[in-house]
């Protein structure tokens, strides 16, 4: 191993500090590190970095890089299984999903630059997941985005929310990978942090998958894909700043739909030859993360010649080319002596290519710049050795939504009824997303059989006769009145949404959108959220594969909603038993699978009675859930279901109305009860109790799968029929309401355009 | 018979089109990259959906220079089926193969739903399995669908009967509702709904499948399959 001497005086740049400067002038604070972090550093290197090197640090030691706060947490998540060919850690998880086929994925968060420039910050989320998924060597096969917002009354929210939809739609339809679900809700918590969370699904041969891993010493090193430039820089240390309106635009980088794809087309032709070693998307902190990550993977080192980064501009300094977040770039590892075919493939496609470094054993990151060495470092202390943070915590959350009076409801007439149903159906949080979705293209790449607007989207696997369902959810009202409970409803929830179309759930992906982790109050929130999750994981069998925290969702000292979002894949392998939530035909019996219950706790109907989350979470037995799934699964498997519609907000007067509004054909119900007053009546109808999947079968079927459910261990009972055209709903003391399917259509479909049709909510327009 | 789809750097729907030809008719279909002018072997040509060149610009502004675009012209001279579906309609009118211009949507946002269509003319090679008057479903997905010519234009194709598919609730301000516009010749057919993406129920429709038969039977019935050596043209992963 050649001796290196750092000459970090001569290496330094004009305007750039010197070592003692930095220490002296704090000038580290600046660059993300702490003052215990700084003295780590510097412990670690037995000398004071020079300004690179903190830079390396700050960027690689971020919570964005590096879950320092919620990394000790994480590790309560199951990750394992036998389906699952590749867990957290790589640039994406793999699962088996049989057939010789496998499934990439993962899910991550824009939010802090969606905030300042909703479209460029939606479209490079989009980007970005779409690189760390056919850096698997997965050909990308579905986008799904889950969507937070504040109230749509607001006009800059309106300006957020349709240029985010805009942008998601830019990128994705422009690389030509459908955008086939996720969810969108409103409430006043987004307002000023909105979240946009991406998730991508690429599909590949079992025994094919690629790794972002930089081995074999001597191994050139390319960068592939567009140039560096000044853009982005500090991303990943602005994600982890506290407040939006003090970020600054300049740090949001520009997607390039059109380079983002030839990179797809070029690196899933370039693994395919087998010569690829590593790749690694080149996302937060550029070409810093990508590299000392690479490296860290192999457990060996990497020598870097930024003479030979291809730049945009004149005049870079080793630290910005190190921390640029320029978008649609590539770090490669090839097999030394195959480069050529690296050069044909790319030169086709019409990309940038330069060989910027090699593979070394000596486990450092060496740069190199205008004939100095400009930084020298250990790979280890950059990735593995950064620091870990038990981040003090309050020892009890105290559930903010038990303090809330319980409403005072009248009776109300059957009239009064039906306008709290309508009311639900035209709050944007329930009401019809085509608006969103219909500006994305769903039914590209022509796999698309069930497309949004069910519970789960249904893409068919490519020479297979096999799908897989896809679903994102995740309810942030749920999590703040109760974290743990909350977070085992979002996998509870995701799950059973694919089991609702037919699917036997595999794994989960996740973002975690929390608040100020320094805050002990968030710090319980998350915890408590993380570890339900990984209760209700365990009980369904869906380990988590991949994921991303998004800490800092504040602004003016106001946390977000604490928001885990999961992103759950299922495999279906009989196409003939892909179910949707469309009411099919007349003449069906309706079944509710799972109790009965008139629970409001946290419900949406009482927090707009109540104006603010009220109750506990919605009540969720896991044994119960599980028994619930396994027994739909069997029946639609046996092909003895016609629709199926998970029970979620707005209750079950509102998933009936749902299927109803679908299928173009109305329902009469009639639950078993009389309640005792409005508020019970209320519960009926509008309960989001969990564990809930409501049935549309054959009539004369119908007794005999009430009767197997009993013996399943579920409640199940025949509420009524299919036809007409209304939703009739009532109980043993006669009809509660009576709505027409026409009134429900337009209340339900009519309210986002209608939002969206009030003056500016074009705004600022494109980008 | 044999059929070609261009594929341009940013384009996205050439394989749902292969896949499609495959699906409903067998027949040999290339995938034929953007820098290949010969396209003498072909009965029928494909310009396909997508992002040609990332159409920063004006969509299909930049393909219209593409050698392959050329071999295009050169087919469309010796009477070859040329089918331009989305993206590839776009290029057809700025290669000056098909008249009008695709604008931006009336409602400036991208579209994608199943739209409705009547289909006008029967007596095309491309709509030769349709009935008189059918209403068709086929999807959508643009944000540059708006059709638009001058009004002698429009006289003209309607006079010549050139209107192949109107939309019967037009999406995205279209001059005439019109979907999709014959060529002079009646060979070539620019149209922004996706055929290939309705070839079977599981999709939604499949209604496309026909215009791909129309094709074939009016190949095949014209006897004389133009020079088919497949020698020189690589089929691209």
């Amino acid at each position: 191993m050649a001796e290196v001497r750092v000459k970090t005086k001569a290496a330094v740049p004009s305007g750039q500090p010197a070592p003692e400067e930095i220490r002296e002038q704090r000038r580290y604070l600046d660059l993300g590190l702490t003052d215990a972090e700084y003295e780590r550093v510097c412990e670690r290197l037995g000398r004071l970095p020079n300004y690179v090197e903190a830079g390396l640090f700050g960027v690689l030691w971020s919570e964005h890089c590096s879950y320092k706060s919620s990394k000790i947490h994480l590790r309560k998540f199951p990750t394992s299984g036998p389906q699952v060919l590749q867990g957290p850690g790589e640039n994406a998880g793999v699962v088996d999903v049989g057939g010789g086929l496998a499934v990439a994925f993962k899910m991550e968060s824009h939010n802090h630059p969606s905030a300042v420039e909703p479209y460029q910050g939606a479209a490079t989320g989009v980007g970005g997941i779409l690189r760390d998924v056919f850096t698997m060597g997965a050909r990308p096969i579905a986008f799904l985005d889950s969507l937070r917002f504040g109230p749509l009354t607001d006009e800059r929210t309106r300006y957020l929310f349709a240029n985010v939809v805009a942008g998601i739609g830019g990128y994705g339809n422009c690389v030509g990978i459908p955008t086939v679900g996720g969810e969108t809700a409103f409430d006043e918590s987004y307002r000023h942090n909105p979240l946009v969370n991406a998730m991508c699904v690429g599909v590949l041969e079992a025994d094919k998958m690629a790794k972002g891993a930089a081995r074999g010493v001597g191994n050139p090193v390319f960068v592939v894909g567009a140039r560096t430039g000044r853009d982005g820089i500090h991303g990943a240390t602005f994600a982890s700043a506290e407040d939006p309106t003090e970020k600054e635009r300049s740090a949001v980088q520009v997607g390039d739909p059109f380079l983002g794809k030839l990179l797809m087309e070029a690196c899933l032709e370039l693994i395919a030859t087998g010569a690829v070693v590593g790749i690694q998307d080149m996302g937060a902190a550029g070409l810093a993360s990508s590299s000392a990550e690479m490296a860290a993977r192999a457990g060996g080192g990497l020598e870097l010649n930024l003479d030979l980064v291809p730049v945009r501009e004149e005049g870079m300094t080793p630290y910005e080319m190190m921390l640029s977040e320029s978008q649609e770039r590539m770090l490669v590892v090839m097999e030394r002596g195959r480069e050529e075919l690296a050069f044909s493939i790319l030169r086709k496609w019409g990309l940038e290519v330069a060989e910027i470094g090699r593979v070394t054993s000596d486990g450092r990151l060496r740069l190199r710049f205008a004939g100095e060495v400009v930084a020298d470092v250990p790979v280890a202390a950059l990735v593995d050795e950064a620091p870990v943070y038990d981040r003090p915590a309050d020892t009890k959350y105290a559930k903010p939504g038990l303090a809330v009076a319980k409403p005072d409801l009248p009776a109300g007439d059957a009239d009064a009824w039906a306008q709290h149903l309508l009311a639900l159906l035209a709050h944007p949080s329930i009401a019809d997303k085509r608006w969103v979705y219909r500006q994305y293209d769903t039914s590209v790449r022509t796999a698309t059989q069930v497309g949004p607007g069910s519970d789960a989207a249904v893409l068919r696997l490519p020479g297979a006769a096999r799908a897989v369902a896809l679903a994102t959810d995740g309810n942030g009202r749920y999590v703040y009145l109760n974290p743990r409970r909350g977070g085992a409803i979002a996998v509870a929830e995701a799950a059973r949404n694919l089991v609702a179309s037919g699917a036997r759930p595999l794994a989960i992906t996740d973002c975690l959108n929390f608040g100020n982790p320094e805050k002990p109050a968030v710090m319980r929130q998350f915890i408590d959220a993380v570890e339900g999750m990984a209760e209700a994981c365990r009980a369904l069998d869906t380990p988590v594969v991949s994921g991303n925290v998004s800490f800092y969702n504040e602004s003016q000292g106001q946390d977000i909603f604490p928001t885990p979002v999961v992103g759950a894949i299922g495999v279906i392998d009989d196409l003939t038993r892909v179910t949707e939530a469309a009411f099919r035909a007349a003449d069906s019996a309706v079944i509710l699978v799972g109790p009965i219950d008139a629970a409001l706790d946290g419900s949406l109907f009482w927090q707009l009675l109540a104006g603010q989350p009220a109750g506990d979470a919605p009540p969720l037995d896991l044994a119960l859930e599980r028994r619930v799934q396994d027994l739909v699964r069997s029946l639609i498997r046996a092909g003895r279901v016609r629709s199926a519609h998970d029970v979620s907000e707005g209750g079950l007067a509102v998933a009936l109305t749902e299927m109803a509004i679908a299928g173009g054909v109305g329902a009469t119900v009639t639950l078993p009860v009389t309640p005792r007053d409005a508020l019970q009546r209320a519960g009926l109808l509008f309960s989001e109790a969990q564990s809930r999947i409501l049935l549309e079968v054959d009539c004369a079927s119908a007794q005999d799968i009430v009767q197997e459910a009993g013996q399943a261990g579920v409640t199940a009972l025949v509420l009524g029929k299919t036809g007409g055209d209304a939703v009739s709903i009532g109980g043993d003391d006669g009809v509660w309401l009576t709505l027409p399917l026409a009134a429900a259509q337009a209340a339900y479909e009519g309210a986002l355009p209608q939002a969206m049709q009030a003056p500016s909510a074009r705004g600022e327009a494109d980008a | 018979m044999r059929w070609a789809v261009i594929v341009f750097p940013g384009s996205n729907c050439d394989e749902d089109a292969a896949l499609a030809i495959d699906r409903v008719l067998g027949d040999a279909v290339d995938l034929v990259w953007h820098d290949q002018r010969d396209l003498s072997a072909y009965d029928a040509i494909i310009l396909p959906g997508g992002f040609s060149y990332g159409d920063y610009l004006r969509s299909g502004a930049i393909a219209r220079f593409a050698p392959a675009v050329a071999g295009v012209r050169e087919a469309v001279q010796r009477g070859a089926l040329v089918l331009g579906i989305c993206n590839g309609f776009q290029v057809l009118t700025e290669a000056g193969l098909l008249p009008g211009a695709l604008l931006v949507n009336d409602h400036l946002q991208f579209c994608c739903e199943l739209a409705e269509l009547q289909v006008e003319n029967t007596k095309t090679p491309f709509t030769l399995d349709y009935a008189a008057g059918e209403r068709i479903r086929i999807p959508i997905a643009h944000r540059d669908g708006r059709y638009h010519a001058d009004a002698a234009t429009l006289t003209r194709l309607r006079r010549e009967q050139r209107i192949a598919f109107r939309y019967v609730q037009n999406p995205n301000g279209s001059a005439q509702d019109i979907a999709g516009v014959l060529g002079a010749n009646g060979r070539v057919l620019g149209l922004m709904p996706h055929p290939e993406r309705a070839v079977a129920e599981w999709m939604r429709s499949a209604d496309g499948a026909r215009m791909f038969t129309s094709m074939h039977r009016f190949v095949e019935q014209q006897g004389a399959s133009l020079a088919a050596s497949a020698e020189g043209v690589g089929r691209l992963g």
